[in-house]
């Protein structure tokens, strides 16, 4: 495999030998921690770790959960409170797992906004970005079904709003709905089979994490400058990078270490302020809440869900053309799932050849636009459906998709990119002044 | 840029994270400075007793606290009454209990009861089930300071009533300014002089409706102490780990990072 060129393992006892000839696990484990990693990574590049702690947490802190949790409608709620209350430490283990799904999505926004940034998704690293996006997707999916096992108001209202998009679908909406649901309604088939997935899910995650991680060991780390880890030689490869034990080790658990403090801070002091209060509220069929809105990481897309109202003309031209089948409810929908699937389309659909936006005068203002937009979005999918919300969040939507369907296109063709470093290696001594090879002493 | 974007980015999502608790046709909610706000806020054991005594005279005769075990009264951080006194206290209400096929009392392992009115809400999470404060603007900016604001809704809605009346489909509704709608069913439960406090503590009504209000919130949030106890232990630890890290990582890098003369 071309990889990067680096020292490999070489067992030298009798037992080593005897081991690697077997298994060559010790050689995986080496060639996994020894990586050459480019030496010149910024902070941006500590959320990878920081997204396997969340995934390891929500696992460990999850399978105790499920010790004491049980998954039927008339009682799950209770056990959530027996959980609180009778469990040792159950409350600390239970705000964990909660706040934890939203420490896994500020990690992971930003680890997606990264690579948007400095071009970590086109070519060699397409699989590494398509992974990703699936691993997002499930994890989406994970935590809905998640939010839905307390069984409190938002679990149940959300969970019959989200399914009842399946029945949106032309046709075979409604029978994929029923088969989504076991049944006619939201009711304890629902919550079995979501408890089952959220069982499942995370682990499906953590295999894809290990795709994902071997997609990016093979074609190598991407970097501030977008520039490529020379491959010419082992020298050369010496030069661009540092081994990521222990550089990056100790700089990724430092990172960790400080976003930890601030996490135990809000799970210690406000465990309750990213939650919704009528969760606390039993599910309850017969009273449907004034105002139903997802989990803050969801809204974003809830509001490009929201924001095709059947008196946009877009909508209404879908509508007319399709003769009806494609009305507004599909049409949203569609947008939704459409907003994620052109993300996933950036490595074919951005032209530019400078990877990192770092040297891209242009691109840098439309994507902080972008950033901007995301943050709209997320305001306005909280905001009731009403003016001047939905005008904002009509506009909000357009721009996300005109960033990644005309922006990235466009300007690879008319952006007059600036001259990149030619190597890693110029780009960090340019920050740190020159260190290889002779000290100056 | 891409610093300052990313900051900007995360402070921004945070906010609008509580952007998710704005919604609501919101009545008017007064801040109260209660003993339990912020990182080193304590419930008030006095406060909490005082409060189970409005519960049980005033709340039980219609309202159900049903998960909320009543040993849990002799806990530290809680209540904190003697053994003697929850075994006391539980014997006054009644259960059914199937292996005896007929009523016997309560006993410190179960439950407060239910509520007596299938329109009475049961109250043992609901200081945790309203948000008082929103916005502004579904920032959620202020829930970050002044909390979530859950018992100072229901101080304000004990303190809310006006005095006007309309009857509606049968019903007598009663005007509220803290209650979504302005209208609510409950007849106002409160009224001056009505608590005989043995700690001598003042018994108006404000006080009252705070002391009720304190206790919910402890219905709601028993294991709070110790929550804050625990964030406070593992933030300090965190910190110390913290330094260590960056200590470390700095001595790694400096040999790599060293800054010299490029002659």
């Amino acid at each position: 495999m071309a990889g990067i060129p680096h020292d490999h393992y070489e067992p030298k006892s009798g037992g080593e030998k005897w081991l690697h000839s077997r298994l060559p696990i010790v050689a995986l484990i080496y060639d996994t921690i020894m990586i050459p990693t480019p030496k010149n990574l910024n902070w941006m590049w500590i959320w990878g770790i920081v997204l396997t702690f969340c995934l390891a947490m929500q696992i460990v802190t999850g399978i105790i959960l499920v010790m004491h949790y049980t998954p039927h409608v008339d009682l799950a709620f209770a056990s959530v409170e027996h959980i609180m209350r009778n469990v040792n430490g159950g409350h600390m283990l239970r705000y964990l797992h909660q706040n934890g799904a939203s420490l896994f999505f500020v990690a992971v926004y930003l680890h997606i906004f990264r690579g948007l940034y400095y071009g970590s998704y086109k070519a060699p690293r397409e699989i590494t970005w398509i992974i990703g996006m699936l691993i997002y997707l499930l994890m989406m999916a994970t935590a809905f079904m998640g939010y839905v096992l307390p069984w409190g108001q938002m679990s149940f209202w959300g969970a019959t709003v989200i399914t009842g998009l399946f029945g949106a679908i032309p046709f075979i909406g409604e029978p994929i709905q029923t088969w989504l649901l076991g049944g006619p309604a939201v009711d304890n088939a629902t919550l079995n089979r979501f408890f089952s997935l959220h069982y499942l899910l995370p682990f499906v995650i953590a295999a894809l994490v290990a795709v994902h991680i071997w997609a990016f060991h093979t074609t190598g780390n991407n970097n501030p400058t977008g520039v490529e880890v020379r491959r010419t030689s082992k020298e050369d490869a010496a030069k661009d990078t540092l081994p990521f034990w222990p550089y990056f080790v100790m700089k990724d658990l430092f990172a960790l270490a400080l976003i930890m403090v601030i996490f135990f801070a809000i799970v210690g002091f406000m465990p309750n302020y990213l939650g919704h209060p009528d969760n606390y509220i039993e599910a309850n069929a017969l009273a449907t809440p004034a105002h139903i809105v997802p989990e803050w990481y969801f809204l974003p897309f809830y509001a490009i869900l929201r924001a095709f109202t059947a008196d946009v003309w877009v909508v209404m031209f879908a509508d007319w053309i399709t003769g009806g089948i494609i009305d507004a409810k599909f049409f949203g929908v569609l947008a939704m799932f459409g907003a994620i699937a052109v993300m996933a389309l950036a490595p074919w659909l951005d032209t530019s050849r400078v990877r990192s936006g770092r040297y891209r005068p242009m691109f840098k203002w439309w994507f902080a636009l972008l950033c901007v937009d995301f943050v709209v979005l997320t305001w306005v999918g909280a905001m009731p459906a009403e003016e001047p919300y939905a005008t904002i969040s009509l506009i909000a939507s357009a721009y996300w998709f005109a960033y990644f369907l005309v922006i990235l296109p466009l300007l690879g063709v008319i952006e007059k990119p600036q001259a990149a470093p030619a190597t890693i290696e110029e780009d960090f001594n340019a920050h740190y002044g020159a260190t290889s090879g002779t000290p100056a002493e | 840029m891409m610093r300052k974007i990313a900051i900007a980015a995360v402070a921004a999502l945070t906010l609008s994270g509580g952007a998710a608790m704005a919604a609501g046709a919101a009545g008017h909610v007064e801040d109260v400075d209660f003993s339990f706000e912020g990182p080193f806020g304590t419930f008030d054991q006095n406060q909490l007793q005082r409060g189970l005594q409005v519960y049980t005279e005033v709340c039980a005769a219609c309202h159900g606290l049903k998960f909320v075990p009543l040993r849990t009264l002799a806990d530290e951080g809680g209540p904190n009454l003697p053994a003697d006194q929850v075994r006391a206290y539980a014997a006054q209400f009644e259960i059914f209990d199937p292996e005896l096929d007929d009523f016997r009392p309560r006993t410190e392992t179960d439950h407060f009861p239910e509520s007596n009115l299938s329109n009475a809400p049961d109250l043992s999470l609901m200081a945790k089930a309203r948000a008082g404060f929103h916005g502004p603007y579904g920032s959620g900016l202020n829930q970050l300071f002044k909390g979530m604001g859950g018992p100072e809704y229901i101080h304000s809605l004990l303190m809310g009533y006006t005095g006007e009346e309309k009857v509606e489909a049968g019903t007598t509704l009663y005007e509220n300014k803290a209650f979504p709608g302005g209208w609510i069913g409950m007849a106002p439960p409160l009224y001056e002089d009505q608590m005989e406090y043995a700690d001598g503590h003042s018994n108006e009504m404000e006080a009252v409706a705070e002391d009720v209000a304190a206790f919910l919130m402890w219905t709601a949030e028993p294991k709070m102490m110790a929550r804050k106890q625990t964030g406070f232990i593992a933030v300090l630890f965190l910190s110390v780990l913290t330094v260590l890290l960056y200590l470390t990582n700095k001595r790694i890098w400096m040999p790599v990072k060293r800054k010299e003369k490029n002659a």
